[in-house]
């Protein structure tokens, strides 16, 4: 390894032997790449053609009047699959092809990495594998069906508690097997080096354009940047053009789920505490013998029991600060959204949208500035929030 | 408790007597505490060398559906860091030789990593090895490792380059773990031929014996590994399947157990 992946203390290349090659492999890549001119050119227009870049900013009227404070939004959920995670698979679809690598395998929780990864490999032809947990393949039926049409194969978890991190633990035991022809298409900033910077790298195109967009507009930088936190990709994108500017507030809004207090949230870095999970030493939610416990939020994107050790660096050194926000204080705020924009926010950015809203009214916060970054689109989650306002569809 | 044997004494006792060294693996209280001593019990009786015995983890990335569930076996049966000491302390009532612990990182980072080596050691641990602890991770580890004389294993594979060896060689003591599959644990039908190649690579680097797990499931695979040249193979997969086969009948479970083990063993003489 070149670099040795570390956020402070955090990170690292926690992993078996079988993998450090490949691990080698692809961090030469990504330092190769990052900066290759066609290959940027190649990633640009896919990002431009495909997914639908640069997303606009919308200054949220109507909500910035009733909470008397300039609330705009990165309108992330405007992308080709309904959400930032494009960014990404597109990124790290295109290494793979220019590494030579026939096959992509990809973790999915509620489908939304498998679909945006079902689709680049569609568009690029590689066959892709979606690991998905069992549980969730039950719950998810419409995603499976979704990433089935785009030509993936998605192949259910019986192991562990059939979820997200099991999706994650069978991922990592393909790639042991299949190093040679397979990139492991990781959706989010966690995982062994050199996966969270280089999903970093893939997704700070949003803070790029988010800078740039609200200056335009403000003609100053806003006073908080506020985006929600699960394996925090769509956060460090857009956190990572502001971390500089010591008067930006950052503001990380992590699945509270029932409440701390009620153990079933997946409020990794509010509540959790240092543990090595999945490649990487970071917060992890975990028993006193070092156990990993399960997650729980509304949200099946905020529902991982770890979180990106950049997040973990960024709190530790009190650059961000992270707040646990409840499903209910969630879905209030997915009705807020729909009901003065007339934008449905998914489950996971309505996290960011109630964090928004409890700091607008905060009397010290009054007039401030607050940009928002609206990682995803609702539609996913049309029939989970009717079924919890107790609407029949 | 009498003195534990040492990797290098139980090495030099089995090439006197011109054999290699069979070690069996199991996960520490699966099916459950009481049935898992007896296993380790009829596996001594029946010719092990050495012993590894795993602390069962949550989310075990490196190893198989067979390892996985032995892990959840003994997790729903109430397995702890704590118990699993107590489980080493109890087969030290009954045998000297070698232990080496198979555990993932995280287990020893949440119990911090001094303290774990610490009461590893005072328990009758000898060797400590973490499947997802590369030598980059490890400098807390092996410091604590050589502060309490516990030795430090890691894994080696066919992917490891030459500049990889040499650093593994610098960090280990005991012996090197060869893996000799690529992917994760698991009973496989035949030992790659690569494997021959490997171990005469991995000499040029390390003088540490070298046993080789990973895949390792009949006679033949023992057989086979041992002629390479390997000092020693590690049996973990094709064992624990005889436990899920046989959790309805302790009795059948010990005896299919003994026959394989010992067929095991005598597959390491030459």
């Amino acid at each position: 390894m070149i670099m040795d992946g570390k956020f402070g203390k955090y990170g690292g290349i926690f992993v078996p032997e079988l993998l450090i090659p490949a691990l080698e492999e692809l961090e030469s890549a990504f330092l190769k790449y990052k900066d290759h001119k066609k290959f940027n050119a190649d990633l640009d227009f896919y990002l431009s053609e495909f997914a639908g870049r640069p997303t606009g900013m919308y200054y949220a009227k109507n909500l910035s009047e009733k909470l008397g404070c300039k609330i705009y939004l990165k309108r992330e959920d405007m992308l080709h699959t309904g959400a930032h995670k494009i960014n990404n698979t597109l990124g790290q679809g295109l290494l793979a092809q220019y590494m030579g690598k026939e096959r992509l395998i990809a973790e999915t929780g509620a489908g939304q990495h498998g679909i945006a990864t079902a689709a680049v490999g569609a568009m690029l032809e590689m066959p892709v594998d979606v690991y998905m947990g069992s549980e969730d393949v039950e719950r998810q039926k419409l995603n499976v069906f979704r990433m089935e049409v785009s030509g993936a194969q998605v192949i259910p978890v019986e192991s562990g508690s059939r979820t997200l991190k099991d999706a994650i633990n069978q991922a990592m035991r393909d790639w042991i097997t299949n190093v040679d022809n397979t990139h492991y298409l990781i959706g989010s900033t966690m995982g062994p080096h050199p996966y969270p910077a280089m999903v970093k790298h893939f997704q700070t195109v949003i803070g790029k354009e988010a800078r740039q967009q609200i200056m335009e507009k403000e003609g100053s930088l806003p006073d908080a940047v506020i985006a929600c936190v699960g394996g925090g990709s769509n956060s460090i994108g857009i956190f990572s053009e502001f971390l500089d500017d010591k008067e930006v507030e950052l503001i990380g809004a992590e699945g509270g789920g029932h409440g701390i207090e009620s153990g079933n949230h997946g409020a990794t870095l509010c509540a959790g505490t240092e543990g090595v999970l999945h490649g990487s030493l970071s917060y992890v939610l975990q028993d006193n013998d070092g156990q990993i416990t399960e997650a729980h939020s509304v949200s099946a994107g905020l529902d991982y029991p770890g979180v990106g050790p950049e997040h973990s660096y960024l709190k530790t050194i009190g650059r961000a600060r992270y707040e646990a926000i409840t499903d209910d204080e969630a879905l209030r705020a997915f009705q807020l959204l729909s009901k003065y924009e007339g934008i449905m926010p998914a489950l996971e950015s309505a996290h960011a949208i109630a964090c928004m809203e409890k700091y607008a009214k905060q009397p010290e916060n009054k007039g401030k500035t607050i940009l928002v970054n609206l990682s995803g689109r609702g539609d996913k989650d049309m029939f989970l929030a009717a079924k919890l306002l107790g609407v029949e569809v | 408790m009498n003195k534990v044997e040492s990797y290098e004494e139980m090495f030099k006792r089995v090439q006197k007597k011109n054999e290699g060294a069979f070690v069996p693996f199991v996960v520490a209280g699966d099916p459950d505490f009481g049935t898992s001593l007896q296993i380790v019990q009829t596996l001594v009786n029946s010719g092990a060398d050495a012993l590894e015995i795993g602390f069962a983890f949550s989310d075990p990335i490196a190893d198989g559906p067979t390892v996985q569930d032995a892990d959840v076996r003994a997790l729903d049966e109430g397995m702890t860091t704590d118990r699993g000491f107590e489980f080493i302390r109890r087969i030290r009532e009954f045998t000297s030789i070698p232990i080496g612990l198979l555990v993932y990182y995280n287990l020893i980072y949440k119990r911090g990593v001094d303290r774990f080596y610490q009461e590893a050691h005072e328990n009758g641990i000898n060797a400590i090895l973490s499947a997802d602890l590369p030598p980059e991770e490890a400098e807390d580890a092996v410091k604590a490792a050589k502060k309490y004389g516990v030795d430090q294993i890691f894994l080696a594979a066919q992917t490891t380059t030459n500049q990889r060896l040499k650093k593994i060689s610098e960090f280990s003591s005991g012996f090197t773990y060869l893996v000799s599959v690529m992917g994760v644990t698991g009973a496989r039908k035949e030992v790659k031929t690569s494997t021959v190649d490997l171990i005469k690579r991995i000499r040029e680097h390390n003088e540490l014996p070298i046993m080789v797990g990973f895949g390792i499931s009949q006679p033949e695979h023992v057989q086979e590994v041992i002629l390479a040249g390997a000092e020693g193979a590690i049996v973990g997969s094709a064992i624990i399947d005889l436990i899920a086969e046989n959790l309805q009948d302790k009795e059948k479970m010990m005896v299919e157990i003994s026959k394989n083990a010992q067929k095991l063993k005598e597959a390491t003489k030459m």
